[in-house]
């Protein structure tokens, strides 16, 4: 598709992209907020923490929509809001695409009227055309006439999306916009979102309480506690941390590393991946060698052993050290496990760390039972 | 059928409708849109003409418009006739006493657009103004007619308020219901009906708009 705001992205994000947006704020109240980071082109990064932590609250300062007591925004070279030199760009002078929980669509237009509206740089005639073909790219041809109404949760998620990416946003912001869906609808419509930011130049926030979400979208994770950012990094690094409360709690998310497929083992139906940890096995995928990855390995799915056990029906075993080993209620231990450049965790009994001995330096073998295998983009 | 009220009626109506118009749009919107101290207070300010009795009301506007009053004295100083009994006063009273008919449809229209609608406006790149156009005037439409059609109806048919600010000076301050309550005095129940039957008539259409439209309310919103 000709498109001049969805610019095809350098092949495998290459060159170190430049410093988007840069985001600095300060509030006592009523969300008490003191936050500083700054986004990098083409890379999606999770605001992530629990309801009420105030990730919203930062959506909506870079927006425009909640002036801070301070705050300090600079897109693209152009200072959004600089409370100290009394800068205050309104949000609709602001190139920011955002998707809102609710979609928070115009109901009293339709699908088309609703991407249109959000088209107001364009001529008249333009404008139409723009807009349809923005329905197209999130899969609703055929849908441009139906008002939010008459539209399912899933498919008023797309215009919300395609109205968002009208205004050819310099950044993309997302504030927990699965949280209305069921788990079937969310599936799909992550690929969507996956297939959208590979073709968009601009940085993408995703704010979201659910690891799934992280795990499966995100490059970089912020996570959010009580207006602060307590960690800060990519997303393989952040799920191995143990130590924080809100990832320890989403422990079933498990670690995520990238991978690279680099073999196809046909006759055993196999694929090897390289990843941080080594190479791991997974299912036959339909990709092909030298594909990007993503692999979550869920930690209650990874067994730890003294020695490398024989006949087994797992295919992954690793030797590691473990690094340390947090409590959990109900007699669960959280174990982190150094394995090659990766940190991997694992569920386990606290019986079983008796059992075993473990201790942090310990040497140990995982045993991975399963791994999910996701290929962003597609 | 006395005309001359009937004409006159309609005018008072169409004036007050034209006066309240844009200030219960905006304050409307403002008690909507925004959270300020004493809000409540202007909240039950506005609704006081709901309560009150309208010999009360008329009572209290009389002295107001009267000439001892500063506003009677500047009224007259500027025309050279009295508010209190003229045209102007009546459409005054009507004014006042049409606030709440006015402005409460309006404020439960705009407060129907949830506030993300709004902001979503603002993200997508629409001005303030055009907002409002767009987005919110389009929205709360069917509360500002029902506020026109209301104040329309009641301007009609308002007796106690007119009786006590206006008299009941043919073609200055006679309206209908006022004729028909003359015509009752005059034992002339045959006026009286064909005017009783009119306002009746009329009441029940603009019942049916405004019943139709936030109907087409809770429509749009589910």
């Amino acid at each position: 598709m000709a498109d001049p705001a969805l610019v095809e992205r350098a092949p495998a994000r290459a060159e170190p992209a430049a410093e988007v947006l840069s985001v600095e704020a300060c509030a006592q109240g009523p969300i008490p907020l003191e936050i500083g980071f700054s986004l990098r082109a083409g890379k999606v990064s999770a605001l992530f923490g629990a309801s009420g932590a105030g990730k919203t609250t930062v959506l909506r300062t870079i927006a425009g929509l909640w002036r801070p007591e301070s705050a300090r925004v600079i897109c693209g070279g152009v200072t959004w809001q600089d409370s100290a030199a009394g800068v205050f760009v309104p949000p609709h002078r602001r190139r920011v695409g955002l998707v809102f929980q609710d979609y928070a669509l115009f109901p009293h237009m339709t699908a088309l009227g609703n991407v249109m509206a959000a088209l107001g740089n364009l001529s008249a005639s333009e404008r139409e055309a723009r807009a349809r073909d923005l329905l197209a790219l999130v899969r609703l041809a055929g849908l441009e006439h139906r008002r939010p109404a008459e539209l399912s949760g899933g498919e008023k998620q797309r215009v919300a999306v395609a109205r968002a990416l009208a205004r050819d946003p310099h950044v993309l912001l997302l504030d927990e916009p699965f949280s209305a869906l069921d788990r079937a609808v969310r599936a799909s419509l992550y690929g969507e979102i996956e297939s959208i930011r590979c073709r968009l130049a601009c940085p993408i926030l995703l704010v979201t309480h659910d690891f799934e979400e992280v795990a499966r979208l995100a490059d970089r994770v912020l996570v959010l506690e009580r207006g602060r950012i307590v960690a800060d990094g990519d997303v393989g690094a952040i799920s191995a941390r143990a130590d924080l409360p809100i990832i320890a709690a989403a422990a079933e998310a498990g670690t995520v590393l990238v991978a690279t497929l680099v073999e196809v083992i046909a006759d055993r139906r196999l694929t090897v991946l390289d990843t941080p940890a080594g190479r791991l096995f997974a299912p036959l995928l339909d990709a092909p060698l030298g594909t990007r990855l993503r692999v979550r390995i869920p930690s209650r799915d990874v067994i730890l052993a003294a020695r490398c056990p024989e006949g087994l029906s797992v295919h992954n075993a690793l030797a590691g050290q473990v690094v340390e080993i947090a409590s959990r209620p109900g007699a669960v231990a959280d174990v982190a496990v150094a394995v090659g450049q990766a940190l991997l965790r694992a569920q386990v009994m606290e019986d079983a760390v008796q059992r075993l001995g473990l201790g942090p330096g310990r040497p140990v073998i995982v045993l991975v039972k399963s791994v999910a295998v996701t290929i962003p983009g597609n | 059928m006395d005309w001359e009220a009937f004409v006159l009626s309609v005018e008072l109506a169409i004036g007050t409708v034209l006066c309240l118009a844009p200030l219960a749009l905006w304050a409307g919107r403002a008690l909507a849109c925004h959270e300020f101290r004493g809000k409540g207070f202007v909240e039950a300010l506005i609704a006081l003409p709901l309560l009150l009795p309208p010999t009360v009301v008329g009572f209290y506007l009389l002295v107001a418009f009267g000439r001892h009053s500063p506003l009677g004295q500047a009224f007259e100083a500027v025309t050279g006739h009295l508010l209190a009994f003229s045209f102007e006063g009546l459409l005054l009273a009507s004014v006042l006493v049409n606030i709440p008919f006015a402005i409460q449809p309006v404020q439960r229209g705009f407060e129907a657009i949830e506030p993300s609608v709004r902001e979503a406006g603002a993200v997508s790149g629409l001005s303030p103004w055009q907002v409002f156009l767009r987005i919110e005037l389009p929205l709360a439409w069917p509360g500002i007619v029902t506020a026109l059609v209301l104040t329309f109806a009641h301007t009609l048919g308002e007796f106690g308020v007119v009786l006590m600010v206006g008299g009941s000076i043919p073609g200055e301050t006679k309206t209908i219901a006022i004729a028909i309550y003359d015509r009752v005095q005059a034992f002339d129940d045959r006026s009286a009906n064909v005017m009783a039957a009119t306002l009746l008539v009329l009441s029940i259409v603009a019942l049916g708009i405004t019943n139709t439209l936030s109907r087409r309310i809770g429509r749009r919103r589910g």
